[in-house]
């Protein structure tokens, strides 16, 4: 594995580069023609992934040797999967009295920096991780004491009632700030001895020759679509045998609300309006009770969506104007904002776990339960599973491997024995069954015959659509949204909400948004699609320009916006663009999201 | 050669975060909130350490001051080349109030105490651009309004330090991974003689009065009408 010779932090850098700016003339960006047309395209990528450094004047003269460590364990991803799976690991070596060296590198500046999830945590999981967790402080303080469904229409609110055994039922469970709880596990990682190194993003190789972090097994616990994960299905084949992974995309806002408004332990779960029937997706707004009238709500929107003029941003504000919704809001002042994909093929899309060296865990698999809209109980449960296979084998004293790294396909069949299997067992069939005529409603009566009466035990399982970036229909079969201008008190523009997420990036690296194939942005999604890259895009980074010499456009690619969502690397219609990790500590800076 | 430089590290909230007021107004919210380092903060543990390097001095000493969570800004500048980190324990309503005077007597005790010959800080009113050592004086070439000004001044001193001083190195993994090795030694600020208590009481935080939107005119006619509506004229 291995990492970038990279920084903490360094804000004098941006000072003096903001200096330096002023004082260096205007660079002229490289134009070179296309083969096959005499349009220039102007040249977007750089990065070493797509233009080989031995090439590249820029690494001329760069020390290219690489300090070399070693550890036991190097958990790649702090987030709960890893964070459990690193807790797990240094519980069973100190139970067993064994040295075990366990670390974990994060992208993020301070773990629990890029998480962002709704979020009502099943606390299954960890009762069994860290059973005295109310004594050690963890931050479950707000109980789920409602629990409301509705479909929406553009004026109306109809209820629906949540009946017991129903999986969006929430009793048990808490309203959590995901962000805040992963920073806990981290302090509580620490205090069990795991060396945590916030700050360090792990790549193949970056900008600047890196470090290498050799280890016996290697964890793989990137979140949702991983660019690590992505290199080794490709790598290992590990995809075999199992259908792609659908995503669905999810974006979120924390808000101050009046406090005659709030409600502290409620949860509001709504589908239908601004979505139409064949859009899979939903509202959540939860009001946490953590001493301020905050709660937390947002727009999840399914990305087999295809209609390429839908905006999910867009969705999101339009929603926030619903009769049902504005009361709570009004009076209100939003203090985060942020966005994410999230998993959605299930059961049907968990690939092979294991390889020889590493393993994969939490939501990069993907293991999250899609009616239920959770996958942190899930995530962890997997990292501690695979904690503990992999203690068994590294602590084996016949142990003998024809590889240097090691295999531990037990923890795939300890996976596949637990309760997380069969959990995603019975609801395997329910976000499929929204790919009918009737969409949604198809899919809710679906879910009522199959789910809430048989409990997933029909002996059929049914397919996903296919690939997420082969949904779109082209743009000209299909009609443009009209979506109305934020108002600034219940809606905001797109640039505002991104500066809320405190997204940054070190401007002194090429974008980390890479495409295989500069000329196709306009060639094909432009062309064909109009752009919808301009779109589903959280943070704004990708703009269609137009070209200075007047005609024709290009593409422009603001990679410091960029939030880590990943969705474009999985909605792009003609997947060119390929994203890979920037420089550690740069990307969002949530707090408690 | 100079024994000891003594560099001061404070760890502030990142400048790319939105800053928030506390709902009662008290102050600024930084519970969660990304912190950083003080990037001038950054370049004095640079400037230390580069004199280290060329054995001007034999010993970098970084010092913070405030809760336990500034022992990450002393292991940052630990992994960026200083040899020891002294962390002065302030926490709790202390660590609001603590401010210029307070923390300027701390490091006054501090220097005293360690026999620093240089204590080098992020800027604050005149600033050096560079700093060379020589014999037992340090020569210093400080930005002025008319230009560059280069003075002698006998040790031991205290040089604040300009953007254009240098470019901090990154603190690479492995130095992070040693850095941990490094002592950390904690200090009360009563055990350096130092009375914590403020002169100042902070009354009230509000966020800065929104902008109000410009309005646009069409002519001349205008401009004047509505200035004098707004009885500039």
């Amino acid at each position: 594995l291995l990492m970038p010779l990279r920084v903490v932090q360094k804000p004098a850098h941006r000072c003096i580069r903001a200096l330096k700016a002023v004082q260096t003339e205007h660079v002229v960006p490289q134009v070179y023609t296309r083969r096959s047309s005499s349009a220039p395209v102007p040249r977007i990528t750089s990065h070493y992934t797509i233009c080989p450094r031995d090439k590249d004047p820029r690494w001329e003269g760069v020390e290219m040797e690489r300090f070399a460590d070693e550890a036991d364990v190097v958990i790649v991803g702090g987030g709960p999967a890893g964070l459990s799976a690193a807790i797990r690991l240094k519980q069973l070596a100190n139970q067993h009295e064994k040295e075990l060296r366990v670390c974990v590198v994060e992208k993020a500046s301070q773990i629990g920096a890029h998480t962002l999830s709704g979020a009502c945590l099943e606390p299954s999981a960890l009762n069994e991780l860290i059973p005295d967790w109310k004594d050690r402080g963890a931050p479950l303080n707000t109980k789920v004491t409602e629990d409301r469904f509705a479909i929406l229409t553009e004026k109306y609110r109809i209820p629906v009632p949540i009946l017991p055994g129903l999986p969006m039922n929430n009793h048990g469970n808490y309203i959590v700030r995901l962000g805040h709880f992963v920073r806990w596990l981290g302090e509580q990682a620490e205090e069990l001895g795991v060396e945590l190194y916030p700050g360090y993003a792990a790549s193949e190789d970056i900008f600047e020759r890196g470090m290498e972090l050799h280890a016996k097994v290697t964890v793989f616990g990137e979140g949702c679509h991983g660019h690590l994960a992505k290199q080794l299905y490709k790598h290992f084949n590990l995809r075999e045998g199992c259908e792609p992974q659908t995503y669905a995309i999810g974006l979120k806002e924390l808000w101050l609300i009046d406090e005659k408004k709030w409600r502290p332990g409620r949860v509001e779960h709504s589908v239908g309006w601004p979505l139409n029937r064949n859009t899979y997706g939903g509202s959540f707004l939860y009001h946490l009770n953590e001493g301020e009238p905050m709660v937390a709500l947002g727009l999840v929107v399914g990305l087999d969506y295809t209609n390429p003029y839908l905006s999910p941003f867009r969705e999101f504000q339009r929603w926030k104007h619903h009769p049902s919704v504005v009361p709570t809001l009004e009076g209100g002042s939003r203090i985060a904002y942020g966005a994410r994909a999230l998993n959605e093929g299930g059961f049907q899309s968990v690939p092979k776990l294991t390889f020889p060296g590493g393993a994969l865990i939490g939501c990069s698999p993907g293991f999250m339960n899609v009616p239920k809209i959770k996958g942190t109980h899930t995530a962890m449960k997997s990292g501690m599973l695979a904690a503990e296979a992999i203690f068994s084998k590294l602590t084996d004293e016949n142990l003998q491997s024809d590889t240097a790294g090691i295999h531990v396909p037990s923890y795939e069949e300890s996976l596949k024995n637990s309760w997380v299997w069969k959990e995603l067992r019975s609801v395997r069939n329910i976000r499929p069954s929204f790919h009918n005529y009737f969409g949604l409603y198809g899919g809710m009566v679906y879910t009522g015959i199959f789910y809430w009466i048989l409990r997933g035990k029909e002996p059929w399982t049914l397919k996903h659509a296919g690939l997420d970036a082969a949904q779109l229909k082209p743009a000209k079969e299909c009609t443009p949204i009209e979506y109305p201008k934020p108002d600034g008190k219940i809606s905001f523009d797109l640039l505002s909400s991104v500066a809320l997420s405190g997204t940054n990036h070190e401007h002194d690296q090429p974008p980390h948004l890479t495409l295989k194939d500069d000329s196709v942005p306009v060639a094909q999604n432009l062309a064909v699609y109009d752009g919808p890259e301009q779109r589903f895009c959280p943070a704004g980074v990708y703009e269609f320009v137009p070209l200075e010499s007047g005609e024709g456009m290009r593409l422009q690619i603001n990679a410091q916006n960029c939030v880590h969502c990943k969705t474009c690397d999985i909605k792009d219609p003609s997947q060119n663009i390929n994203w890979v990790v920037p420089e550690g500590s740069g990307g969002p800076a949530y707090n408690g999201m | 050669m100079a024994a000891r430089v003594l560099v001061g590290v404070k760890r502030v909230i990142d400048y790319a975060v939105k800053i928030r007021v506390k709902p009662d107004n008290t102050g600024v919210v930084t519970d969660g909130v990304k912190h950083s380092m003080n990037p001038f903060c950054e370049i004095a543990v640079e400037e230390a350490v580069r004199l280290k390097e060329k054995k001007l001095v034999k010993e970098v000493v970084a010092v913070s001051c405030g809760p336990q969570q500034v022992q990450e800004t002393i292991r940052t500048a630990l992994a960026m080349g200083a040899d020891r980190g002294i962390h002065v324990e302030v926490s709790g309503k202390d660590y609001d109030t603590l401010g210029p005077l307070q923390v300027s007597k701390i490091l006054a005790a501090l220097a005293k105490k360690e026999e620093a010959s240089l204590v080098i800080l992020g800027k604050q009113g005149t600033f050096a651009s560079e700093v060379t050592i020589d014999g037992d004086k340090i020569k210093v070439i400080r930005e002025i309004d008319g230009g560059l000004e280069t003075i002698k001044i006998n040790m031991p001193a205290v040089v604040t330090a300009d953007l254009r001083l240098n470019t901090p190195r990154y603190a690479t993994l492995p130095n992070i991974m040693k850095a941990k090795k490094k002592k950390i030694a904690s200090v009360k600020p009563g055990e350096l003689g130092v009375d914590l208590t403020s002169r100042l009481e902070v009354l009230r935080v509000e966020e800065p009065a929104q902008r109000q939107a410009g309005v646009k005119v069409e002519t001349v006619e205008d401009l004047v009408g509505k200035l004098k509506e707004a009885g500039r004229i």
